[in-house]
């Protein structure tokens, strides 16, 4: 639990490290010769073995070695990530991912090792060629001009031994520039002050001095500039190098990062909990002092309940990140899909710097991965069929984000083949959703496909269609307290579209009293409330059902589901709920009206009743349960009656 | 947050207080004429009696949560689980606060106690592992009996207590 932990920090780390290695290996399925893409991989690789090694992580060092040698012979131009190498080392980044957890199965480590084994080892020329490209250029002499990061000794650069290596290369004068120096009373003496200037001849390439820099490229001043004979004895203007758009990048995110701290959850949940304290004696300090007529108190009482409400909001926004860490995870997920199906799949994302709560994001993953294997089994065609049907042979699926209102949506779009609304009804048909022949609207026919237990893929896949079908997306979706839409053209595409609250801490709900007990029921399932009539409540002992404009619904009794034993209200309410198009009406004693609420956990014991999805504290600071809308309609419509004889 | 013993970690852990500390200090308290104990590390506060939020259909060991400092705290009557019948409501009545990790992350849990008496030292020598037979108990759910005074003092066994209420989904049907 300890942030002093040093595995942990490793691991943390290393985690970054791999998600970096990750990122660039598939900018490396698009640009395979991207030297700066493939120094990043070589560079992190080199990163993880060494550190790995330092926290004691042998088996891991000693992996991530083999890996780093196969990518430095694609450095030195000895091979080519070729598609197949990228997704060989994809799945080495995997097996380092579970050897930083712990739970690697050595034999995937040596299928891996096997796999990357094969590839010819024969250096191409025409490759060294172009690595070495400038090389080639080479001619005589090279005036370098460099500055090593100001961190780069208490980082462990030995300085010395870097201008030893230069030396090495060839005929080396280094000249030290000392005018950066500060005064000695302002001279921090970790730092690095001194600049060199150097001047290099003999036949030496240009890649062999990037080589001695390479661990410092990113964070370095570094120029490099030809000596031209002609123009010997005059000096040539120093070229900058840039150390490529992805060093650039690189230190962009080093920069934001300099201004981030990483905090446990925990510790925000804590937080969280102390403003939720806080709010509470506030709203009691508020009520004590509107029963005084003491000015000065109000306004003091008035003064820390804005404050309370601030320091609410702002605790909100603390627990919001950018989804562009989910998206980034997919863009794996896609090179797989369409390694598996034989696609050309391209990934479009948007809206990447859009806010949602931590915890929705997490649990969002599993049913955009879901979706997204959707869009690339069923909805994109082959590419030969897309340029039968006069697309191009790249299926593109687009996930974008964005806010409006209070919720965040996502979208999954695919330009595939759209959802064959004939295959649907006669799937419905067969598994006796629909009756043959009826009549439904296109939004509802669409619907079926939530319908649990549907699928219309022809034959199961390895990638979708296994028995987990759109229905448990919804129902996920349905437990973020969010909506999930389907729009679809047959022959140009699917889309669906997610609406999420930004935030699962805080929901507007209807606190509603049965027997003793408080519950809240989340507003935003709820579509009205009336009165149990007397008459409707006697007639409803051998069947809960209400008429409501002309539909028939059925509802439950809390009191009964509760096993409450005090006696009934005279005007019992109901609270009408749904789910989509799924009604029910529950049954309560009396609605006392809507309340912001901070939602808490269930403790572990109770998570399984499957009747509250949480609790939360009252002005009063008692505790009520949160009502788990989605399943008491599914309770509903299935007929169950009180639940447990425990109560 | 400070690391707290993995008491309901494994079932060895039983005697991993007595080892480590030689002889632990335990809070004692009062349930159904009965005298338990906690270890002192655990015990985070005793509080008051508060409001309590029934949870319809839970086991009637934690059928409550309670607010403690704006934490929801589920309460635990250890007579459910050692077969006591409910006891008259008195002026002495506590709760004590305890943390406890259970399965992977570490929640408080509030014991209903009759009385809360002391915090004392109990001397390994004079304890002993539950019998096998002569208990009103189950088994599993005593960690130890130490003779303190004229008396016995209960070492309860929260994880195996609480196991039932964790995993077993309860009357969903």
């Amino acid at each position: 639990m300890s942030t002093e932990d040093p595995t942990g920090v490793f691991r943390a780390e290393a985690s970054e490290l791999l998600d970096q290695v990750e990122q660039a290996l598939l900018d490396l399925t698009q640009r395979p010769d991207d030297a700066a893409l493939i120094d990043s991989v070589f560079r992190g690789l080199h990163t993880l073995k060494g550190s790995g090694a330092m926290f004691g992580f042998d088996a891991l060092a000693a992996f991530t070695h083999q890996i780093e040698s196969v990518f430095d012979r694609v450095r030195k131009g000895h091979a080519r990530a070729t598609p197949e190498l990228v997704a060989t080392v994809l799945s080495a980044r995997d097996h380092m991912r579970a050897l930083v957890e712990g739970d690697a199965a050595p034999a995937a480590g040596e299928a891996i090792l096997a796999r990357l084994a094969t590839p010819a080892d024969v250096p191409d020329p025409a490759l060294v060629a172009s690595r070495h490209a400038a090389a080639s250029v080479a001619t005589g002499a090279w005036r370098l001009s460099f500055r090593l990061p100001r961190q780069a000794l208490a980082h462990g650069t030995n300085a010395l031994a870097l201008l030893d290596e230069l030396r090495s290369l060839g005929d080396c004068t280094l000249v030290a520039r000392r005018e950066t120096i500060p005064p000695l009373d302002r001279l921090a003496e970790r730092d690095c002050y001194v600049g060199w200037e150097a001047l290099l001849r003999g036949n030496v390439p240009r890649a062999a001095i990037d080589e001695v820099f390479l661990f410092l490229l990113d964070d370095m001043e570094l120029s490099v500039a030809p000596l031209v004979p002609s123009e010997a004895g005059a000096r040539p203007a120093a070229v900058p190098v840039a150390p490529g758009a992805n060093g650039a990048a690189a230190r962009a995110a080093r920069g934001a990062q300099a201004e981030l701290v990483r905090v446990p959850a925990a510790r925000l949940d804590t937080l969280m909990d102390r403003v939720g304290e806080l709010v509470i004696a506030q709203s009691r300090l508020t009520e004590i002092a509107g029963d005084r007529h003491d000015l000065l108190l109000r306004s003091v009482a008035e003064e820390i309940e804005r404050l309370a409400a601030e320091l609410r909001d702002t605790m909100m926004v603390l627990r919001m990140v950018p989804v562009a860490s989910l998206f980034g995870r997919f863009r794996r997920l896609i090179h797989d899909l369409a390694r598996e199906t034989g696609k050309v799949i391209a990934l479009e994302t948007e809206g990447e710097a859009t806010e949602i709560d931590k915890t929705v994001g997490e649990r969002l993953f599993d049913p955009l991965v879901h979706t997204l294997r959707n869009a690339c089994d069923h909805g994109l065609e082959p590419a030969h069929e897309r340029l039968a049907a006069g697309k191009p042979a790249t299926g593109t699926v687009r996930l974008t984000a964005s806010q409006a209102g209070g919720a965040a949506i996502i979208t999954i779009s695919d330009d595939g083949r759209g959802i064959s609304r004939e295959r649907v009804r006669a799937k419905a048909e067969t598994s006796g959703l629909v009756a043959p022949g009826e009549t439904l609207a296109d939004a509802e026919l669409l619907a079926l496909i939530f319908h649990p237990g549907f699928s219309t893929a022809g034959a199961v896949t390895t990638l979708s269609g296994r028995g987990v079908g759109m229905d448990v997306v919804k129902r996920e979706i349905e437990r973020l307290r969010g909506t999930i839409e389907l729009a679809s053209v047959e022959g140009e595409g699917t889309t669906v579209t997610l609406r999420l609250p930004l935030t699962l801490a805080i929901i507007d709900g209807l606190l509603v009293r049965v027997g003793t007990g408080r519950y809240v029921i989340p507003l935003a399932a709820v579509e009205e409330c009336l009165e149990l009539s007397t008459e409707a409540d006697r007639r409803s002992v051998g069947r809960c059902l209400i008429t409501l404009r002309d539909r028939l619904v059925p509802f439950l009794r809390l009191r009964e589901l509760f096993a409450t034993d005090t006696a009934p209200d005279p005007h019992q309410k109901i609270v009408v709920v749904a789910n989509r198009r799924e009604r029910i009406g529950l049954v309560v004693d009396q609605i006392i009206g809507s309340h912001q609420t901070v939602v808490k956990a269930l403790p572990p014991f109770h998570l399984s009743l499957g009747t509250f999805s949480g609790a939360t504290i009252l002005g009063d600071g008692g505790v009520a349960l949160i009502l788990d809308v989605p399943r008491l309609i599914a309770r509903g419509q299935h007929g169950r009656g009180a639940m447990g004889e425990a109560a | 947050m400070s690391a707290i013993a993995p008491v309901a970690a494994e079932n060895d852990a039983a005697d991993l207080a007595w080892d480590s500390r030689g002889n632990p200090e335990v809070l004692t308290f009062a349930v159904g004429g009965e005298t338990f104990a906690v270890e002192a590390m655990l015990v985070r506060e005793i509080v008051d009696p508060l409001p309590e939020t029934r949870v319809p259909g839970a086991l009637p060991l934690v059928d409550a949560l309670v607010n403690v400092r704006g934490r929801i705290v589920p309460l635990v009557d250890l007579r459910a689980a050692f077969a006591m019948p409910p006891s008259a409501v008195t002026a002495d009545r506590r709760i004590v606060v305890v943390e406890l990790t259970l399965g992977v992350a570490a929640s408080l849990l509030g014991l209903r106690a009759d009385r809360a008496h002391e915090v004392v030292t109990l001397a390994e020598a004079s304890s002993e592992d539950p019998p096998a037979l002569g208990m009103r108990w189950p088994q599993a759910h005593v960690r130890r009996l130490v003779r303190w005074r004229d008396d016995v003092i209960v070492l309860p066994d929260l994880a195996a207590i609480l196991a039932p209420a964790l995993g077993v989904a309860v009357a969903t049907d």
